[in-house]
Parts: structure tokens; sequence; C-alpha cells
């Protein structure tokens, strides 16, 4: 234990006078978590409309003011032709083309129908669907008005309706910010005890230092531990710096109890060290730790669901998503800070977390060999 | 001349000895378009939802047919009360659930108005609105099949065409922005840290006591990274055809030409970075991790950058990779030609001038 | 009777069908000065890394202060000092954390930390020093103190890897003066370097070549032996026909 003492006193000192790796452990998460909220956003705002008006009647004009007060879209420009509005969509100007025929609203009482044409930009799928939904709807709308104008309520069928009552729980003002803060906090996390574990016992190797301790009675366990402790203290320190970000800055007051929290990040932080230690183990030098970390702390977080949720995943993926201890911390930050979760709601994924510390640690130290 | 591939040869050694650096280079493209080709996706598929059907009767036997029926929906067991609905919701058992009041067909049939209740998990708010609208959408067809026999006057009716995408490939989109993030962060890592290595070993002050320009010095490293992700170009190319059916809809000398571009604005801004530190482990955390999330972020292919604050968007202008991907954008997906992306390929050749200019200006004062 | 500091047969240490340490044999009584010489590539290291525990010895036998290089590596460690040939202090630790961290995982109690800090940065001389950082100091000056540290803890035998490199030869003349000291304190010390002219500061030495011990002897007996003058004809005629050249 006290040869505990003096590794640990030797490591604290060696990382407080580190120049390039304070910044890196410090103030890169806090930056990090300051911008990626801000711009980390999947919503879909104003959609930006051209519309194609041949016919420049009241009724189409009526129909123009209508969208734009929907408050969905964002009228960029009329032009004379679907030709000139397919060029705004070409250069990112428009999203989405209305384009309405000639002799519209004559053709409309005449005929009893009338056909309008939208065009969706849909590379962005989701913005495309959304906007021609949006637009759909509107027109649906104005539609019945219309009706109602020129033709008494009681000369057409009643209709059956059906009344939606939606609602959102947890997160009522649907606010993007609330989902994407807890994650980041995870990744901002995970970088630093992935990275920057991975990479200092890689250092002593590359020094030579680490001949020294084999050298010396200094046993495995000890070692090892004496290389954890620090790194996880760290990693706990970021997160509560991170939370009380949220709290101040994004107005996030987490749900649940911070104990459960906390346990769970304890074990996640043993489990992420043992694999920053793992990679350490197989490399012997830096620049080899380095890349393989990021390759793999890369897939991590892409497949963790962060960015996109693991349900949308086909089956392989979603195994794969289950297979990366990242994965479940992010579901479970989630579901404690929004939903207010408790210990029996996450035994599965503290569990799962708990089999990942033992299994990567007990590699690591299994591969670490004092004597070759 | 002959000297000049001597050091072009030794270049190519050195990346093809490396098992960790080849994993780099052409594992990480890779490994990336699989991912974002197959794996990720923000549309949505087989939601857990709940069904709590108080009335079951034809209607809401009919609706949750429909919704069965749906890809974008799983439905989970039925469950019984409320308490134990909002057990499901914490557990993160479902996503949503639709609630359908006692007398539901009923109330339809007698008195023309029935409601339903839609639950969405709204801690993931964007799939929260997504699936509130499909589930909206499923059930205003009901209503309309309802009303199908019902006459009425004055029809709107919208013809929708989807543009580019049609069969609404949720992977599209990210595509041309995996390709210039792989692009940046690769040609920047190895450039750099190539160059770097050269100085801490040593031998960089030996090729510049040599007759050789440092010129030519420096051009001895850029040409085989530059060979070397052109390479990486085609083979994410490839993939991206081949594999996960994005089309190239542009013309392809086009897209070449501007890929080169890019590659070189990469290029000049490793060899920026190899200036400013003379130790390869620094100087692949900056490229690496430093570039990484200004890339992802400010490219805009994960994030739309107009849902950005202002000031992070006039950031993002400044990022070579976020021109790229317009321009990428463009050429392959909606296939149009130079004189829509002229402006953007402009913006692109005048950020690499100046990077170009900054890192050899650098270079040079290092010597001197 | 004094035992045996060190006793070695038949050792040997194979890396697949490349035998770097082909069966040497000898021993090292306790309290002398033993040079352990040989060109580079010969394989020094390689055997003084299966002495010290770092590395298990694909066949032979071997006895470090009395215990068994197979089995009972952990108390071989107790036992010895070792200085690196890569320099082994934490450079970005001041003089006084150094020695305090080495003391402490060897098992000194805070009361011997104290008196063997105050005692080495005064024998030393680097009291001005004391409180700067590792890195900063001369080559000569990281030497003598890696020297100190490797014996603070009073060990049997201590192992030096080329611990002379890259200096001075008025500096490695001062070394060497601390080598003598800690003998005379009776720890036995085991030595690697290719500066000849060390070699006569020992008092046997055995010369490796291609894995394997060429000679064994006091280089008095050595310099006889070879008609040579001084020790650097001595190896050149063993080493002229190595095959091997490089560690």
């Amino acid at each position: 234990m006290r040869t505990l003492k003096f590794l640990l006193r030797k490591e604290f000192r060696q990382i407080f006078r580190n120049k390039s790796l304070l910044p890196i452990i410090f103030v890169l998460p806090m930056v990090q978590l300051l911008i990626m909220p801000l711009a980390a956003n999947f919503d879909v705002k104003s959609i930006n409309l051209v519309i194609v008006d041949n016919d420049h009647s009241t009724t189409t004009d009526r129909l123009i003011a209508k969208i734009g007060a929907s408050g969905y879209f964002d009228i960029r420009a009329t032009e004379p032709s679907y030709k000139k509005a397919l060029a705004l969509i070409g250069n990112e100007r428009a999203d989405i083309i209305l384009e309405i025929p000639a002799h519209f609203e004559r053709n409309l009482v005449r005929e009893g129908a009338q056909k309008v044409y939208l065009a969706a930009d849909a590379i962005n799928g989701i913005k495309g669907s959304l906007g021609s939904a949006y637009l759909t709807s509107v027109l649906a709308d104005f539609n019945n008005e219309f009706r109602l104008t020129w033709v008494q309520p009681q000369k057409f069928n009643t209709l059956a309706t059906i009344d939606i009552a939606p609602v959102n729980w947890f997160n009522p003002l649907l606010n993007y910010q609330f989902y994407m803060v807890p994650g980041i906090l995870v990744i901002l996390v995970t970088m630093v005890g992935g990275f920057i574990a991975a990479l200092n016992i890689v250092k002593e190797k590359e020094m030579g230092t680490i001949e020294q301790i084999n050298v010396t009675p200094v046993k495995k366990w000890q070692f090892l531990a004496g290389k954890l402790i620090p790194f996880w203290i760290i990693g706990v320190f970021d997160f509560t710096i991170g939370l009380l970000i949220a709290r101040f800055v994004y107005g996030i007051v987490p749900v649940g109890h911070l104990a459960v929290l906390y346990l769970f990040l304890a074990v996640y932080l043993v489990a992420l060290l043992g694999f920053g230690l793992l990679i350490s183990t197989y490399s012997d030098n830096q620049l080899q730790a380095m890349f393989v970390a990021f390759f793999f702390i890369m897939i991590f977080i892409l497949m963790s669901g962060l960015f996109t949720s693991v349900d949308n995943m086909p089956p392989w993926a979603q195994v794969l998503s289950r297979l990366t201890p990242v994965t479940y911390f992010i579901d479970v930050v989630r579901m404690i800070v929004l939903k207010g979760s408790g210990l029996s709601d996450i035994k599965y994924q503290l569990l799962i977390e708990g089999a990942f510390a033992i299994v990567l640690n007990g590699w690591a130290i299994l591969n670490y060999r004092k004597t070759t | 001349m002959q000297q000049f591939l001597v050091f072009v040869r030794k270049e190519f050694y050195h990346v093809f000895r490396d098992k960790r650096t080849l994993l780099i280079l052409f594992g990480l493209p890779v490994m990336q378009i699989l991912l974002f080709g197959f794996a990720l996706t923000t549309e949505i598929k087989n939601a857990r939802i709940l069904i709590v059907d108080e009335a079951k009767d034809i209607a809401s036997q009919q609706i949750t047919n429909e919704i069965a029926a749906s890809s974008y929906f799983s439905i989970e067991k039925s469950v019984l009360s409320h308490k134990d609905l909002y057990t499901a919701f914490r557990e993160g058992k479902v996503k949503c659930a639709l609630v359908f009041p006692a007398h539901f067909n009923d109330d339809l049939v007698h008195s023309n108005k029935a409601q339903v209740q839609i639950i969405a998990d709204a801690s993931d708010p964007n799939s929260a609105k997504t699936l509130t609208n499909y589930l909206s959408a499923i059930i205003n067809d009901y209503q309309n099949r309802l009303n199908a026999t019902a006459v009425q006057p004055y029809r709107i009716q919208p013809e929708t065409l989807m543009l580019y995408n049609p069969e609404l490939n949720g992977s599209l989109n990210f595509i041309p922005g995996v390709i210039a993030l792989v692009l940046m962060i690769v040609c920047t890592t190895l450039t750099s840290v190539s160059i770097v290595r050269e100085k801490e070993m040593g031998t960089m002050e030996i090729l510049l006591v040599s007759p050789f320009k440092p010129l030519y010095v420096i051009l001895s490293k850029a040409v085989p990274y530059l060979a070397l992700s052109l390479l990486n170009f085609i083979l994410i190319l490839l993939l991206s055809i081949f594999l996960l059916h994005v089309p190239v809809r542009g013309n392809i000398f086009l897209l070449f030409g501007e890929s080169t571009l890019f590659i070189i604005s990469c290029l000049s801004l490793g060899l920026l970075i190899s200036g400013v530190t003379n130790s390869q482990q620094t100087a692949m955390m900056i490229s690496m991790m430093g570039m990484m999330l200004p890339t992802i972020l400010f490219t805009g292919f994960l994030f739309p950058l107009e849902n950005m604050p202002v000031p992070l968007q006039v950031i993002s202008n400044f990022i070579p990779s976020r021109w790229y991907y317009t321009i990428v954008k463009t050429i392959m997906l909606k296939g149009l030609g130079f004189s829509t992306i002229w402006k953007e390929t402009l913006i692109l050749i005048g950020m690499t001038v100046l990077l170009l200019f900054i890192s050899l200006k650098r270079f040079k004062i290092r010597l001197a | 009777m004094s035992e045996k500091a060190i006793v070695c047969k038949d050792l040997t240490k194979e890396f697949g069908d490349f035998t770097a340490v082909n069966k040497i044999s000898f021993e090292v009584n306790t309290g002398e000065i033993y040079g352990f010489l040989g060109a580079n590539g010969a394989g020094k290291t390689t055997a003084m890394r299966m002495l010290c525990g770092l590395s298990y010895p694909t066949s032979g036998e071997a006895m470090v202060a009395g215990f068994n290089v197979y089995k009972q590596q952990e108390s071989i460690k107790k036992n010895i000092g070792y200085m690196s040939q890569k320099f082994s202090l934490y450079e970005n630790l001041t003089i006084r954390e150094n020695i305090e961290f080495y003391g402490g995982i060897y098992g000194l109690s805070d009361q011997q930390l104290k008196s063997k800090e105050d005692e080495l940065i005064t024998t030393l001389g680097l009291e001005k020093e004391a409180k700067k950082l590792v890195g900063g100091l001369p080559l000569g000056w990281k030497q003598k103190l890696a020297f100190s540290v490797a014996i603070i803890h009073q060990p049997k035998i201590v192992f030096l890897d080329e611990p002379t490199g890259g200096v001075d030869p008025v500096t490695r003349r001062q070394f060497w003066d601390l080598i003598y000291e800690a003998s005379a304190k009776g720890i036995t010390i085991f030595v690697t370097t290719h500066y000849m002219d060390e070699a006569e500061y020992c008092g046997r030495i055995s010369i490796m070549v291609d894995g394997r011990i060429d000679a064994l002897d006091t280089p008095a007996n050595l310099k006889q032996q070879f008609s040579a003058t001084t020790m650097d004809e001595v190896f050149y005629a063993l080493a002229r026909g190595a095959k091997r050249s490089a560690d």
C-alpha cells in the first residue's frame, strides 16, 4: 500500500507538470462542452421555400400568405419558372419548391379539383420529408378554409375526424440540448480517459523508465493501479465540472439521483481506462498507441448512439453497438438525467459495464509482463 | 530528378512498413464508409411502440394492424395501467405509445369524432417529433379511408417529387461529408507527422544541408501523400458507388479536380502544423484530435449549418472541408457542374493558396 | 564462507532461431567488481536482463544473490539495483522527488528516506540543484545520481548497463570513484561497458563474442595471455572475428 502511495505521488506530480497535457485534460473538454451543443442540432427549423406562381390570383395570394404565416417556412423567392426555381435548389438557396399551375383558381372552382406540385431537396431525407409534410398539411388547412368560403358546411357530408392529442414526456419543450449535452459529457470523459491513459504508459515504455520499474519489487497490480487511479480521479473531476456547466450554462438539472449517476461513472471509468491500458500494452511507442486508440474510439463514439440512435441501426450494427462500453453509459446518462431512472432501471447496463471493466482490465493485466 | 524519386520512394516505404499507419490510411476510411453507409442513419426504423387499447374494437384493431405493417414501428406487448406505461418509458423499453380510449369505434361511427393520445419519449426530441408525425400520418390515412366515399368539393391535390434521393436513402447526406472528413484527417495527419518525424530524427537537417533545394524537400514529402490521398479518395469513391449505391451524377473529372484541390489544402495544413511543433506526438494530437471536432461540426454533413448560432456559422466559413462538402454534394448527388460551384471552388483555391503561402514562409524562416 | 553473488551455468537465450546468448557460464564473487564486456550485438544486455529478472532464459541455470532466476524473480529484485542504458530517472521530477520515489518503492521508511535524501545530495554536491527538475541537469550529474539511486536500498548486487556513455574522461573517472565507494561498502558490482580503459578498473572481466564468453580472467592475466599492452588490444584480438555487429 505504501508503494502505491509513492507511485501515485509521482504520477500526480508528473501530470501537473506536463504543460501540454493539462490543457487537454481540463480545458479542451470544457470548450467542447460549450461549443458542441450549440452546433449539434438535428432540428429542422426554417425551411427555405421557393414559389412558382403561374396563377397570380387572389386565392394563390392568400395561400402564399398563409404559408408564410405558418412559421415553418422562409419564403426565399418567387420565380417565374420551375427551371429557375430548380437552380435555387441546385445552389442550396432553397429546400423546397411549390409550383401552382396557371388558372388554378378558375379551374379549382370549375372542375372541383386541382393539382399543385411540390419538389423537395431530399438529400437530407428528414428535412425533405418533414418539409413536404408540413407544406401538405398547410395546404390541407387552406383547402378546408377555401371550402367553407364557397360552400355551406351542411352541403358536404360530415367527415369522421380523429383528434390526435400528442404528449411529450421527459422533455416537454423538445429542447435538443437536453438530449445532446449529457451525451457530449460522456464523450469528453471518454476521450480523456481512453486516449490519455493509453499514452501515459506507452510514454514510460518509450523513455525506458518502465524497465526501471520492472526491475524493482513493485508488483504488477500496484504499477497498474498507480496508473489508473490518477486518471480515474481526473475523469470524475472532469465529469463533475461538466455537470456544473450543464447546470449553469444549459439549465440541465438531473432528474434522477446523482449517486446512481456517479456509481455508473465509477464503473465506466474503470472499463475505459482498462481499454486504454490494453492498447498501451500492445504498443511500443506513443504514435502507435494514438493511431490505434483513435481508430477504436472513433468507432465507439459513432456507434454509441450519441449522434444517431442505436435503434435505427441494422441488426448487425446494433450488435456492434452493444459490444462497445460507451453505448451503455450514453443510454444511462440520458435515462438518469432526463427521465429520473433509478438503480433498478439501469441494473442491466450496470452489470454489462462491470463485465467490460473486468474483462478489459483483466486482459491488460495478463498482457502486461514484468518479465518477457 | 533522380534524387527526388529516391525520396519519394523512401516515403512510400515508411508508410507501407508500418501496420498502424496503414490502419489509419486505409482502415479508417473503410470503417467510416461502412459505418456511415450502413449503420448510422437518422431515419427511424423499428421504433418500439406500446399500444394501450382500451377499446379493442374494429377501428383500433385496424389502426394497430397498419402500425404493425409499417417498417417504422415495432409493437411491444401491450400494457395495462398508466403506471406500467411510465415505468416502461423510464426503463427505456419503448419510445412511444398510442392510447385508444374505450368506445373508440362507437364514437367514430356515431358522433363522427374520436380521440387518441400519442405519448412520445421526448428525451430525444427529434425522434419524438418524427414518430409523432409518422403515427399521425397513419391515423390520418385511416381517417381518410373512412371518408373516402364522402364527397369533397374543391380538392387541392399536392403531388410531391423527392429530388436527388427518391428512395430517401438516409446515408446519402453523410457520404460526401465522410469523404471530406477522412481526406482531411488522414492527409493532414500523415503529412505533418512525417515531416516532424524527420525533424525529430535529425535527418531533416541533413536534407536541408544537402544540395537539394528546400522547396524540393517539401515537394518530396507532399507528392507521396498527394498520391496516397488520391488513392484513398478513389477507394472511398468506389466503396460508395458499389457498396452503398451512391450515384455520381455529375462530371467525374470535375470531381477529381476539386478533390485534388482539397487534398492540396490538407497537405498545406499538414505542413503548417509540422511547422509549429517538434514532437511527433504533438503533431498527431493537433492533426487528429484537434482537427477532428471542428471538421465534424463545421463541415455541415452531420449537423446542418443553418441551425447553428451565427458566430459558429461564421467560423464554419473558415473550414476548407465545409466548402468541399458542398462541392462534392453538388457534383455527385445533384449532377450539376462548374457553373453552380464556381464560387465555392474559388474560395477553396483562395484558402489553399493562403495556407501554402503561410506554411512555406514559416518553413523558410526556420531555415534562416 | 562468502556466498557467490552470481552463479551462471550454460545460460542461453534464443529468439526464434537466433541465439542471442549461447551457453554462458561464470561466477561472480561477493564484493567483486566484475566487468562484463563485449562488442555491440554480442549479447551483453540480453544476458544482463536475464540476471535481473527482466527476461526468462530459454535454458541453463542462474542464481542471483542466492535466488533462482526462473522461480524467485521477485526476491532477486528486492536485493538488486539496476541502472539501465536508457536513462532511468524521471526528467520532470526534482532530485528530491526521484530519490523519495525510488527509496519509497524499495521499502525505506520515511525517516530513512529523509536521511538518505540529505546524504545523497550532500555527497554529490547537489545542494543548489536539489529542488530543480532532473531534466535540467548535465549528463554527468544525472548518471551519478542514477547510480546513487540504484543503490539507495543497499542491495547486494548492482547491475550497471553502459553507465558512462557520452561523458568526458574526467566525469567518467569520478563515476568510478562512486563505484569504488559502493564496492567498499560490500556491494557487488556487475558492470557492462565498451570503454576498454574502464575494464582495467575491474577485478575480473569476461568478454562476450557472438553470444559466447570467449575470455574470463583478471585484466592483467588477459593482457599476458594475448601478449597485449592494453585491454584494447586484447579486445581487438577476440572481437575481430565476430560476426554480429549491432545490439
